[in-house]
């Protein structure tokens, strides 16, 4: 477990007959950017889910920074230094993207009571100033004053990876940063994401479909089929296995050889 | 913390305060009832703003209420501002003890739970006996600090007394809603699951709110048990928690004054409905309500920030923030 940022052991969840995930085990090291793949239903979002608390598992464990966060609720994972994007992107539709932002700093900046929370005025110089920055950084400032239920699928997709990188986590899961989004844009989005999660030296988890991007963003590439990871080493490595290349990037059809490879 | 918002806020009550000597007593004693249910109504208009809505208010209502009355009736205590207090508390200590159930519960659940927690209490009081059952019973008049005024005096000072509790209890919420956890209303009818990742519990803010309202409801049914002076389970009953929904909804929740408009128009129409209309003042209510919900869906307090709004921007800009 030394040296390893996170650390999972034997995770596994079981939804009544289900298996979404099982034997999980892998350590990230400080600042590794990983990459998920694997097909629909391979487990990828469960991962997510139970890391970040969304999901307590059947079984195993999860630690943070050597600290045990199995079953912990996914605010107080937040408040301890993980985050996590959403497939769908979750944001506040009534509020403008600055508004968004700034809520998103001034909880980050806050505590977890909402005892002091209610005694901390939402409008500070340095939740606004964090705002600006965040909106800079994430390249949306064009967009600051629209309502968020207005923005393109992309912008709201960035409004929601800012927002969780507001409370400057040190983990930072991103589950299919470039669902709904076109091909032309999908590398433009990455570049901007992966070039501001740098600066903010954050450990990244991304779920991931398109294979280029995997291969140019990620350090490491996890594969997930059928809730196990049947591949984990680098992008060039997993993507020339021939069961990755059967059951994932489809690049080479099903066979025999692939399932006792 | 003081704002130009506090300042003026804080002119007005002053200005009402004086003005109350030279305003008939009758118009001085519905305006004290008004602004004790208008802290009730401040204290829906929090829950309101994230979309809930409680047809049971009136359970804290009345504990504040029967809190003063059963001072009065066993103990020595008579001061008005430690009987007030007192109501305030144990109307608090309630909602935090439910609040552990109902901020679990969203929308027409929510409703109904806190309905049946005012209805459990409301079949408590009328089956307490030594309570008076339905009839109730007498509420001691309350001595301020010392000071024991009689006829109109007495009904000034209660106003005024009102009036103070007002005061404080708008710049209080006027603090929370420019408060991070205040700010979250709209953000929690959003998008709970984002407020959550971000790091704030949406059950604890929720419970927070209950206890919020219900200290707030509180402290109005105390106050208007040493107005009437009697105190009897129907300030439990949801007839009375519906009429505080209404004049919310009347109100509106985009301010704290909104709260006191409402409350305050809402008695002047029903007085006049009253003397207009015996036999039919709801008729006159309910339209009222009804023309409110068609032409100001946000509300009475949305026509003084509409009016001032009209000069300042003559065209929404295209593809602007609306
Ligand atoms: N809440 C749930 N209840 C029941 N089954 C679920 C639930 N979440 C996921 N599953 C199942 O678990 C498996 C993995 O799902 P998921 O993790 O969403 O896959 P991915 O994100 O890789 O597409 C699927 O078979 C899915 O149907
Ligand atoms: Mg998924």
């Amino acid at each position: 477990m030394s040296g390893a940022i996170l650390s999972v052991r034997d995770l596994e969840k079981t939804f009544g007959s289900v298996v979404a995930a099982r034997d999980i085990s892998i350590d990230v090291p400080p600042l590794q950017t990983v990459g998920i793949i694997g097909a629909n239903g391979a487990g990828k979002t469960t991962f997510v889910n139970m890391i970040t608390g969304h999901l307590r598992p059947s079984k195993g464990t999860i630690h943070f920074e050597d600290r045990d966060i199995t079953g912990l609720p996914s605010r107080t994972i937040t408040r301890l230094g993980i985050s996590r994007s959403f497939q769908v992107a979750q944001v506040f539709p009534s509020l403008t993207v600055i508004e968004n932002m700034r809520a998103a700093a001034a909880i980050g900046r806050g505590k977890d009571s909402v005892i002091a929370q209610a005694m901390t005025p939402l409008d500070s110089p340095q939740a606004r100033s964090e705002a600006d920055a965040a909106v800079d950084l994430f390249q949306i400032a064009r967009y600051r004053d629209a309502r968020a239920a207005t923005l393109p699928q992309g912008v709201r997709k960035l409004l929601d990876i800012a927002m969780a990188v507001a409370g400057h986590p040190r983990v930072l899961l991103l589950d299919e940063p470039t669902s709904g989004i076109s091909i032309e844009e999908k590398f433009g989005l990455m570049d901007v994401v992966m070039s501001a999660l740098k600066t903010r030296k954050i450990t990244v988890l991304f779920v991931e479909h398109d294979m280029e991007i995997v291969g140019r963003f990620a350090d490491r590439v996890l594969a997930f089929y059928d809730g196990t990871v049947i591949a984990d080493e680098k992008p060039q490595t997993v993507l020339a296995n021939p069961k990755v290349q059967a059951f994932i990037s489809g690049t080479k059809p099903l066979n025999e050889d692939a399932l006792h490879a | 913390m003081l704002t130009r918002a506090n300042l003026f806020g804080a002119l007005v009550f002053v200005a009402v305060a004086i003005s109350a000597l030279f305003l008939p007593p009758w118009l001085v004693s519905l305006a004290t009832i008004a602004f004790a249910n208008a802290l009730v109504v401040l204290g829906l208009v929090i829950l309101w703003r994230t979309g809930l809505v409680p047809f049971g208010q009136a359970l804290f209502y009345a504990i504040g209420a029967y809190a003063v009355a059963l001072i009065g009736r066993y103990t020595p205590i008579r001061d008005v501002f430690v009987v007030v207090l007192a109501g305030a508390v144990a109307a608090g200590v309630v909602a935090y003890v439910i609040g552990f159930l109902l901020a679990r519960y969203r929308e027409i659940f929510f409703a109904m739970l806190s309905l049946a927690m005012s209805m459990i209490l409301y079949g408590i009081l009328v089956k307490s006996e030594a309570l008076g059952s339905t009839d109730g019973f007498h509420v001691e008049a309350g001595s301020f600090l010392g000071w024991r005024p009689q006829g109109a005096l007495r009904n000034l000072a209660l106003f005024w007394l009102v009036l103070g509790f007002c005061a404080i209890a708008a710049w209080v919420v006027g603090v929370y809603f420019r408060s991070v956890a205040g700010s979250m209303a709209i953000p929690m009818r959003d998008n709970e699951i984002r407020v959550e990742f971000l790091g704030l519990s949406v059950d604890r803010l929720v419970h927070l709110k209950l206890v919020i309202s219900g200290v707030l409801a509180g402290i109005g049914g105390a106050l208007a048990a040493l107005a009437v002076q009697h105190v009897d389970p129907q300030m439990a009953y949801w007839t009375t928690s519906g009429g505080f929904v209404f004049v919310t909804v009347l109100a509106g929740a985009g301010s704290v004054a909104a709260a006191f408009v409402g409350s305050l128009a809402f008695e002047l129409v029903r007085s006049i409905a009253v003397a207009l209309l015996p036999g039919a003042w709801q008729l006159i209510l309910g339209s009222a309500l009804l023309l409110t919900i068609l032409f100001l869906p946000e509300g009475l307090g949305s026509l003084y920030s509409r009016l001032r709004r009209k000069p300042a921007a003559p065209k929404e800009q295209p593809g602007g923030p609306s």
